[in-house]
């Protein structure tokens, strides 16, 4: 079978398989965020974290070309994740103090991070075709470095996102009420920036600053398609944002195209097609009738 | 920790300040353990803002707010937060993500010193949604659910964690008259258990028969404070002129201790 001997020769590649394991580990937590950010109504969140995130690259390169280190963009994910852990915060901060401003607030940010990122790395004597592997991804190039540094990540988001799903659900479905019954609600709040940010660093890699949030939300929006609950919702997505990478990797293999668009290009059509095939498996109505079976307010005849 | 003897709700000199004005000026309020009562007003008058501020939503611009004793903006951490039940007028607009009835009851079992639901939540959750009628449903996503089933998921929500007082805003709001029958029989059942009862209302209504004091506010005072007006046409409730269609369906000093009957 030529196909299997291919598929064979994928998976003995290292390079293939440094690529599927970050590609696995990012597909998997970033629906975990993805789907707080949802319910949270900060489904673009994620990009403007991202945005940011690009200055914390130039940053990163810019630091280490003047400290010589040897590749110069050894300190671009660290940057990255300060960056971008600093910018989440910052967009909380002004999110809590109030509505109105926050857009525009987070507008900023986006273009400033852009902007600062193209500004930084000429300083730092590239060009921003240096960052055209953080602007879409670069998953073809990890590092055994970048493997264990997106595991550690992978870890921390997975272990407080599923760990403390009660109360982060309680804070994402009604803030007010999770205020009344005593949560911590700014810790929990700045936690949920700081994970984002760290998920966005972590997808960086796989799909690029511009395509980050993708990876966070369209298996989020597939899922709540099928889903009835807030628990199957997050694992239908995790399910979904594994195979998608996984799956979109694999065909960039065998065809050159660029990863990151494959995957999140695979993701909305998976997206179509469970929007589409959806009416054709919904279940049967139910059998009993849905309506209480409450007394009426109005009275159709007088004198009862 | 808070003194077992400190009243359930105790405001000094309470103001509510916003961009566009005062909100609420100077409230003294003191609810006493046990007691049940009704906070009245006109659409404007501040008493949801009055709930909110006690509870810790909306900032207190200036006096203070206590509950069981513990001064909810200096000491939020040392606030017994699980024994209060909260229950707010509406869930907000839906995000799309589902979540069935159990996982949003199940919320209400979280406080400051909790932030992960036990072994027993499903089933606590479970009784919660049994004494709203709506254990049949507990599997359901909230977002199809109807304005007064939603409500009662949120009645669920502060019931189960089995509060020592219950707030609750404008609960009679857009829900059928069965359904306040059955809250009036809730309500009095918790009261009936020593439970202390806070409730904002726009007039008594179906609950008239079991609240033995009302606050009235007016533009942000306290302008009455004693025994609930009567329930009969012609009481000087500041906005009466309504007409009570179901006055006479709440008898006062009805006692129905069976939990679950036809909501």
């Amino acid at each position: 079978m030529a196909f299997l001997d291919a598929l064979m020769a994928m998976l003995a590649s290292p390079l293939m398989q440094r690529g599927l394991l970050v590609a696995v580990l990012v597909g998997v937590s970033a629906p975990v965020m993805g789907t707080y950010l949802v319910q949270r109504r900060l489904a673009l969140l994620g990009d403007g974290i991202g945005h940011v995130a690009l200055t914390g690259v130039a940053m990163g390169w810019l630091a280490g070309s003047a400290a010589g280190l040897t590749p110069h963009d050894v300190l671009a994910v660290p940057g990255a994740v300060v960056a971008a852990v600093i910018g989440a915060v910052l967009i909380e901060l002004v999110r809590e103090k109030g509505k109105t401003s926050g857009d525009v607030a987070l507008a900023l940010l986006f273009y400033g991070g852009i902007a600062g990122g193209v500004l930084l790395i000429g300083i730092a004597g590239g060009t921003a075709a240096n960052l055209t592997g953080y602007l879409f991804g670069s998953i073809s190039t990890v590092t055994s470095l970048d493997v264990w540094l997106t595991a550690g990540l992978a870890a921390l988001i997975l272990g407080i996102g599923l760990g403390l799903r009660p109360a982060l659900f309680a804070l994402s479905h009604d803030e007010e009420f999770a205020r009344a019954t005593g949560l911590p609600i700014r810790a929990l709040n700045i936690l949920v920036a700081v994970l984002a940010a760290l998920t966005v660093s972590v997808s960086m890699r796989v799909v690029g600053v511009l395509l980050v949030s993708a990876l966070m939300i369209v298996p989020v929006a597939i899922a709540q398609l099928t889903a009835r609950s807030f628990r199957a919702t997050m694992t239908t997505a995790m399910v979904i944002g594994a195979a998608v990478c996984i799956t979109g990797l694999s065909i960039t293999y065998f065809y050159r195209l660029s990863p990151g668009a494959t995957i999140v290009v695979l993701a909305i059509g998976v997206y179509a097609v469970v929007a589409l095939a959806r009416p054709l498996f919904a279940r049967p109505a139910r059998a009993k009738d849905p309506h209480l079976d409450a007394e009426d307010d109005v009275r159709l005849q007088e004198g009862t | 920790m808070p003194d077992a003897s400190q009243p359930p709700i105790r405001t000094q000199k309470l103001s509510v300040s916003v961009e566009t004005g005062t909100i609420l000026h100077g409230i003294d309020l003191t609810v006493t353990d046990g007691e049940a009562v009704a906070l009245l007003g006109a659409n404007g008058s501040g008493k949801s803002t009055l709930i909110k501020a006690m509870v810790g939503i909306v900032p207190i611009t200036s006096g203070s707010a206590e509950i069981f004793g513990a001064d909810i903006t200096a000491a939020r951490r040392s606030v017994p937060w699980s024994r209060i039940g909260y229950v707010p007028q509406r869930l907000g607009p839906s995000s799309g993500v589902p979540a069935t009835a159990v996982e949003v009851v199940a919320s209400g079992l979280l406080h400051n010193r909790r932030l992960r639901t036990g072994r027993a939540t499903r089933k606590k959750a479970l009784e919660a949604l049994d004494q709203v009628g709506l254990a049949d449903r507990a599997h359901d996503s909230v977002q199809v659910f109807s304005g007064g089933q939603q409500q009662r998921v949120l009645i669920a929500r502060a019931l189960v964690r089995d509060p020592d007082l219950i707030i609750l805003d404008e609960p009679l709001a857009g829900i059928d008259r069965a359904s306040k029958e059955a809250l009036a029989r809730t309500l009095a059942r918790m009261r009936g258990n020593g439970t202390t009862v806070l409730v904002v209302l726009h007039e008594l209504g179906e609950l008239a028969g079991m609240l033995e004091r009302a606050v009235v506010l007016r533009h942000g005072r306290v302008i009455f404070d004693g025994l609930p007006p009567s329930a009969a046409p012609g009481h000087d409730h500041p906005d009466h002129d309504h007409v009570h269609a179901h006055a006479d369906t709440a008898p006062p000093g009805h006692t129905v201790p069976d939990l679950r009957s036809e909501w």
